[in-house]
């Protein structure tokens, strides 16, 4: 329990429910539900029959041997963008419809940045023939047009968010403000570690699939389930929580979350959260996000959409604190040269975010030797274009 | 005695206004309220602008950013309000997001609100449980209300846990809903009201969201102590002279 959630919904000085009394029962509801509806042996056969024949679970735990030989280590590529819509997020989605279901709701709604976890929940929607209504900034929106595309496709309607940044964060408060406004039959897939109560907890369960799959096959291809290094980028930071999840405990694992700094953490174009952020509320939980001395919620900015968000969950919070965890970040430039190595190297073209998490290799010193597993947590074709004006494609 | 609590001894058909501290211009907070105090406003609740009120509807959130883009902090606003209890004798509640307060310093912020004589808060997503445990006493201690809301979900026990923790008025929203929407008194709506009516709380309660005319208002008061209006009145004070639009628009009600 040294870092998962207690009963009272908090991790150390993290978590909560900071919600106003209008989403009180839909998150109550969520709460003294899910672990009973997770846990029943009905839905856990349903929901890894899913990941298994639908998503093309498990992920392959990849040895990267061009990349193990520029940096003297075994560097194992955790494959998220070989799922079934080209990221970890469909696993959450896969996890959330198979719930609502269950809670007997009728209607989907989803905020998303990058529109991964948007086309994640239009996907399952589809699939199990339910109303999805996609919340997405305006300028992400614009970034990001193939995903835009993809829902549209899948029947999602795709309402962009105009107000602050018009980025995930505005996202974000829209998706809230819906859920508000259709408290009966709607459920509110979250798509990351964040928010309040029980959806932190409930989310990184339905990601942990991405380690404890990763330690079954570390097991088989190196002896040992317990790697040196665990890498991944954070923006709320679900595909790292899903890849942390079963090596919390293992101490002599080195958990590593790499955030996006922007133009530089002190560009004022950052989303550094753990550098630049401190203690606060957003969202519905009580953890570490950018603000003003005021309070108010600072602008974050990062060339990948989906780390462009002013704060981390609330575990992340605790295991920063706790010292649990190194949270460190990679500019955008940084990110964009990472994903062009990973190319050239293995021929995989990563999302911009994962970029961030293989560009901080360079920044590390390994002994020779070390075993080393970096979470690949999407494929970059979302990203060509801003891949195609960085390099003059 | 809290200028709430007296109040509402003495008076029925409560009109309370809510406006967004700092707007439109940020000097104007004070105005306000003395002219919604002449024109025969009951209550004030002033709120201090959010970054990301996920509760608000469209106006009042435009207005909180029009406010923060105008340089509004809680600071200020505790600077506006010194002179407030020279100028209003109604009661005045602060409405606003719980980060601020945080950032603020709870005990900072509940002396400010007694030193400048504020009577009561609401902090629509501060958990009860929070406020149990880390702000009951200091907000007894500060002779501050504090409101709490309740919408037709609310189950009835926790009505009465609210009912136990509050010591102002319940805040009674006509829908589940964001700010802005207007009031559709139906039979469930109607049904609603009724039913917290007949759970005879110790406290009043206030109807809020949805209220923008007498009609509206009216109906809420046959089922309240009062009622409760923000958006309209945001949008009503939006440009032209302030005290010719705050007297215009309080002349709907009163008139």
């Amino acid at each position: 329990m040294k870092y998962k959630v207690n009963e009272k919904g908090y991790y150390g000085d993290f978590g909560g429910a900071y919600i106003p009394e209008m989403l009180y029962p839909n998150v109550e509801e969520l709460r003294q539900n899910y672990l009973k509806i997770i846990d029943d042996a009905g839905f856990q056969k349903e929901f890894h029959q899913l990941l298994k024949d639908y998503v093309g679970r498990p992920s392959p735990l990849y040895l990267a041997k061009r990349y193990s030989e520029r940096f003297g280590a075994n560097i194992f590529l955790k494959r998220e963008d070989l799922n079934h819509t080209g990221a970890h997020k469909i696993n959450n989605t896969i996890g959330q419809i198979l719930l609502a279901e269950k809670l007997g709701k009728k209607r989907i709604i989803a905020e998303t940045g990058a529109g991964q976890h948007g086309v994640a929940t239009a996907t399952v929607c589809a699939l199990r023939n339910l109303e999805c209504v996609i919340y997405m900034g305006e300028v992400d929106i614009e970034r990001q047009a193939p995903n835009v595309a993809r829902m549209k496709m899948l029947g999602a309607k795709v309402v962009p968010a105009s107000s602050g940044s018009k980025t995930l964060k505005d996202a974000t408060n829209e998706a809230m403000r819906d859920w508000i406004n259709n408290p009966v039959d709607t459920h509110y897939i979250i798509g990351s570690v964040v928010g309040p109560h029980p959806y932190p907890d409930m989310v990184a369960i339905f990601q942990s699939i991405i380690s404890e799959e990763t330690k079954k096959q570390l097991l088989e291809q190196t002896g040992s389930d317990q790697p040196d290094y665990v890498l991944a980028c954070v923006g709320g930071g679900s595909n790292a929580m899903g890849m942390f999840y079963h090596f919390m405990d293992d101490e002599n694992v080195k958990l590593i979350a790499v955030e996006a700094a922007g133009k530089g953490v002190s560009s004022g174009f950052s989303a550094a959260t753990t550098y630049l952020g401190k203690e606060g509320v957003l969202h519905g939980s009580r953890s570490i996000l950018m603000q003003t001395p005021d309070g108010q919620v600072v602008e974050p900015h990062s060339v990948s959409a989906g780390l462009d968000y002013p704060g981390i969950g609330p575990q992340h919070a605790h295991l920063f604190k706790t010292g649990r965890g190194e949270y460190v970040s990679i500019t955008d430039e940084e990110s964009l040269d990472a994903g062009l190595l990973c190319t050239q190297l293995e021929g995989i073209i990563p999302a911009i975010e994962s970029a961030h998490a293989l560009a901080y290799l360079e920044k590390m010193e390994f002994k020779g030797g070390e075993n080393v597993v970096v979470c690949l947590s999407g494929r970059g074709d979302k990203d060509l274009d801003t891949y195609i004006k960085y390099f003059n494609l | 005695m809290n200028r709430i609590k007296q109040l509402f001894q003495e008076k029925k058909n409560i009109l309370s206004i809510y406006y967004t501290a700092g707007y439109p211009n940020t000097g104007d907070t004070i105005q306000i309220a003395e002219a919604l105090e002449k024109s025969g406003a009951d209550m004030l609740e002033i709120g201090f602008p959010y970054s990301d009120p996920v509760a608000d509807g469209p106006v009042i959130q435009a207005s909180s950013k029009q406010s923060l883009d105008q340089g509004m902090t809680l600071k200020l606003l505790f600077e506006q309000l010194k002179d407030l209890r020279k100028k209003v004798s109604i009661p005045v509640l602060l409405m606003g997001y719980v980060n601020p307060v945080l950032q603020f310093g709870v005990e900072k912020f509940c002396e400010a609100c007694a030193e400048v004589g504020v009577d009561g808060c609401i902090v629509p997503d501060l958990p009860m449980v929070e406020y149990e445990e880390f702000y009951k006493d200091c907000f007894e201690k500060h002779n501050l209300s504090n409101v709490f809301l309740i919408t037709p979900q609310t189950a009835e026990e926790r009505i009465h846990k609210i009912d136990g923790l509050t010591n102002g008025f319940i805040y009674l929203l006509s829908s589940s809903a964001t700010t802005g929407k207007n009031l559709e008194v139906g039979d469930t709506t109607e049904a609603y009201f009724s039913r917290i009516k007949n759970l005879n709380l110790k406290n009043p309660t206030m109807i809020g969201f949805g209220i923008s005319d007498k009609q509206t208002f009216d109906k809420a008061c046959s089922y309240a102590n009062g009622a409760i209006i923000g958006t309209a009145f945001v949008k009503a004070i939006a440009d032209g002279n302030l005290e010719e639009s705050v007297s215009n628009f309080m002349k709907k009600f009163k008139g």
